[in-house]
């Protein structure tokens, strides 16, 4: 019995030695991503894909909790000398991201010193603009992308006599509806909206091609200055205000705590993430609809593109970081900008596809006529070739300057201020943040 | 009076007080210390560029009007969190002393909270007093009451003092049970014998007699108001709308963790330190009176 296990056991080190030989000669990559339950199941199984494929490369991902904590984390482990190879960073930590000279590796350095060719015009161009530098080489490579867009509880719009088909495509048209919906009593509010400062500031400055900010939205310096006190912010508070006050749309609190209110039928017209496409489908117990984000028709008739949300992959640095670690990242970038995987993605996670072609091969295999809507963000992206104003935001301190428009925003909806003035408080303070931005990221 | 050891020589109590030193300067005095160094440095998120900047941290922090707002909402906060803590644990403490049948099992049911995680019994509010999926909330609303903690700050503050309170009201219980059962019966039987009534019998022997008691919740609750209650109103606010609910502390790890403005993070740290030593010190000489009690 006891030589037994003794043999068993022998046995098991024969076996495990080789092995382990052989997970040396792959090099590992460390890959910090924030995707929670689902969406984290697909990402463990597109790097399954990826180490399957070939025979250098191991890709160990770990979820590390939301946006902010991944991204806190990774800047911690890289002040301690031990960063991830990869991390997940929001589109709203970019500045941050790439202020951060030595901690980072720019893609298209990395791409280049591997001799790996991957032409930036492969991505679509709402995509590929939110993460390049002004010279249009990749900064860090496209991921995660969707758009806000809008959603309409089609069920709802029957009930008031509203047309299903020919649906709403401006803000003039939309408060019609709403009164429609309200006087029909077709659900307990007609209009709610997720991500307040992402639909209502960022989304229409882009689309009506305002600038949120001086030099270009601070994609051509640290020096940039906000301009939220612009007669389109003005127009934007003033109608939600409006409307609140009407008794059609409730504020339905920050980021994405409204979504709520629209899956479970409380409100008939929200504003959220192209990304809940596949959340409806299995909770929302009515017909739905995703179009494009309204805009002002007496402001502008062709409307540009909207901006992205979502988040892009960094390389980080590190002291002891080997030329053949730089190389297998560079090996999982080429992977994810495959055609076949980049609709593999887009199929599984709703999040719209990074490449041109994988959005073709989507389209030629009819996913959109069997999935219709499933493109209004992708139009919404790719509508017009970006402006200085609607290529996205380069910010330092994104991520307070959106809570201080959501805070100032509520404010006015509380009733304790007008919309000028939440503007230019909100203005005040958000430049304040940029100063400080400044000063602490010059040498 | 007090029992002492003494030992020989100097090495043997050097070394066993080393574990614990070593642990309190790795862990406490390191870190502390960091915090008030980087509260004069103005510094990127990573650490790349780094300048010493005096007191301009202290400086911003005490200029800016929303410090001293988060500041008041803060002492509302702590007041409004210690009040009801003590109050309703006190009344539990008092009805679960008396000779019920099940005593034990109330006693057990009413110690339960403190287990909970501050985020799930953030969740459990939440589909209490929700507008639209909360049990209270939604009947509220329906009974023409607007409720809406999202939107309104007042409503907001409301629910983040009783779910904070709440979680506290049994470590307050405990306290004061043990308080009672200490009370000698004899004290009281003279009361009772002189014709003093039970209420009058309570506000002149009993809670006089749990003041140490009382005394010393009051700053462990004020404490866990200032420092504990993160999670709470992380889960259920984020320190809104309009910044509302934000307490010190919130608001120190909004700059330090969100914004990244690890400065003026450790500034407010400092400004909390100084709070803690300031209670601790309170704590410890109510300690020392209470010898002589």
């Amino acid at each position: 019995m006891q030589r037994r296990s003794f043999m068993a056991g022998a046995a098991a080190l024969g076996l495990a030695a080789p092995a382990s030989l052989r997970a040396q000669a792959r090099t590992e990559i460390q890959f910090w991503h924030a995707m929670p339950g689902v969406l984290g199941e697909v990402v463990a199984e597109q790097v399954r894909r990826f180490n399957a494929s070939q025979p250098a490369v191991t890709v160990v991902p770990s979820f590390k909790g939301g946006y902010t904590d991944t991204m806190t984390g990774a800047i911690a482990a890289w002040r301690a000398g031990n960063a991830p190879h990869i991390v997940q960073v929001f589109e709203v930590g970019t500045a941050t991201m790439m202020a951060a000279g030595p901690a980072i590796r720019p893609v298209h350095e990395l791409l280049g010193e591997n001799g790996v060719a991957l032409d930036p015009k492969r991505y679509l161009a709402g995509v590929r603009g939110y993460y390049s530098d002004t010279k249009g080489r990749l900064i860090s490579m496209p991921f995660n992308s969707s758009s806000a867009i809008m959603f309409l509880n089609l069920d709802a719009f029957a009930k008031a006599g509203l047309s299903t088909t020919d649906l709403p495509r401006t803000w003039a048209q939309l408060r019609q509806a709403s009164e429609k919906l309200k006087a029909a009593g077709a659900t307990p509010v007609p209009m709610t909206t997720s991500w307040p400062t992402w639909v209502m500031f960022e989304q229409m400055a882009a689309m009506h091609d305002v600038p949120f900010a001086t030099l270009a939205n601070g994609f051509e310096g640290l020096g940039t200055e906000l301009r939220l006190t612009g007669p389109l912010f003005v127009k934007q508070v003033e109608y939600l205000l409006a409307a609140q006050k009407d008794g059609l749309f409730r504020y339905g609190g920050r980021d994405n705590a409204a979504d709520g209110l629209f899956v479970a039928g409380e409100a008939a017209i929200s504003f959220m993430s192209s990304s809940l496409r596949s959340r409806l489908e299995k909770e929302a117990k009515f017909k739905w609809a995703a179009v494009p984000l309204p805009y002002h028709d007496d402001l502008t008739k062709s409307p540009k593109n909207g901006v992205i949300g979502g988040a892009s992959l960094w390389t980080l640095t590190a002291r002891n970081r080997t030329p053949a670690e730089y190389k297998a990242v560079a090996a999982y970038f080429q992977f994810i900008s495959e055609a076949e995987q980049d609709l593999w993605w887009h199929k599984s996670t709703g999040y719209v596809p990074i490449t041109l072609a994988g959005y073709e091969k989507a389209r030629a295999e009819g996913y959109y006529a069997q999935n219709p809507g499933a493109d209004a963000a992708i139009i919404q992206l790719s509508r017009a070739e970006p402006t200085p104003n609607s290529m996205g935001f380069r910010l330092g301190g994104m991520v307070e300057i959106r809570n201080i428009i959501q805070e100032e925003l509520e404010k006015a909806l509380q009733g304790q201020q007008g919309a000028t003035q939440a503007l230019e408080s909100a203005n005040r303070r958000g430049n304040v943040v940029l100063r400080n931005f400044e000063k602490a990221n010059k040498a | 009076m007090e029992r002492k050891t003494v030992f020989e020589g100097k090495l043997l109590p050097c070394l066993l007080v080393a574990p614990q030193l070593l642990v309190t300067i790795l862990f406490f005095f390191w870190p502390a210390g960091q915090a008030v160094w980087f509260a004069f440095l103005r510094q990127d998120a990573f650490g790349i560029r780094t300048s010493f900047v005096g007191l301009e941290n202290f400086q911003d922090l005490f200029a800016d009007p929303l410090y001293l707002e988060t500041l008041r909402n803060t002492l509302v906060f702590a007041a409004g969190v210690s009040l009801i803590a003590l109050t309703v644990a006190l009344l539990l403490a008092v009805m679960a002393d008396r000779q019920i049948r099940g005593a034990g099992l109330y006693r057990i049911l009413l110690v339960w909270p403190y287990a909970i995680a501050p985020a799930v019994a953030a969740v459990l509010w939440i589909f209490l007093f929700h507008p639209q999926i909360g049990l209270l909330g939604r009947a509220l609303n329906e009974a023409g009451l607007p409720f809406d903690y999202k939107l309104n700050g007042t409503q907001a503050m409301l629910v983040v003092i009783l779910a904070a309170a709440w979680k506290q009201v049994s470590y307050n219980f405990i306290f004061f049970l043990a308080g009672l059962q200490s009370i000698p019966k004899s004290v009281l039987e003279a009361a009772a014998i002189d014709g003093a009534r039970p209420a009058y019998r309570f506000w002149t022997v009993t809670f006089p007699l749990l003041s140490p008691t009382t005394f010393f919740l009051l700053v462990v609750n004020l404490v866990y108001a200032f420092f504990e209650t993160f999670g709470v109103i992380d889960a259920l606010t984020k320190g809104g709308p309009a910044r509302a609910t934000e307490t010190l502390i919130y608001r120190a790890y909004i700059d330090g963790r969100v914004n990244l403005d690890l400065g003026m993070s450790s500034a407010q740290s400092v400004v909390l330190m100084l709070v803690v030593i300031l209670l601790t010190a309170v704590q410890f000489r109510f300690i020392e009176r209470r010898v002589h009690y």
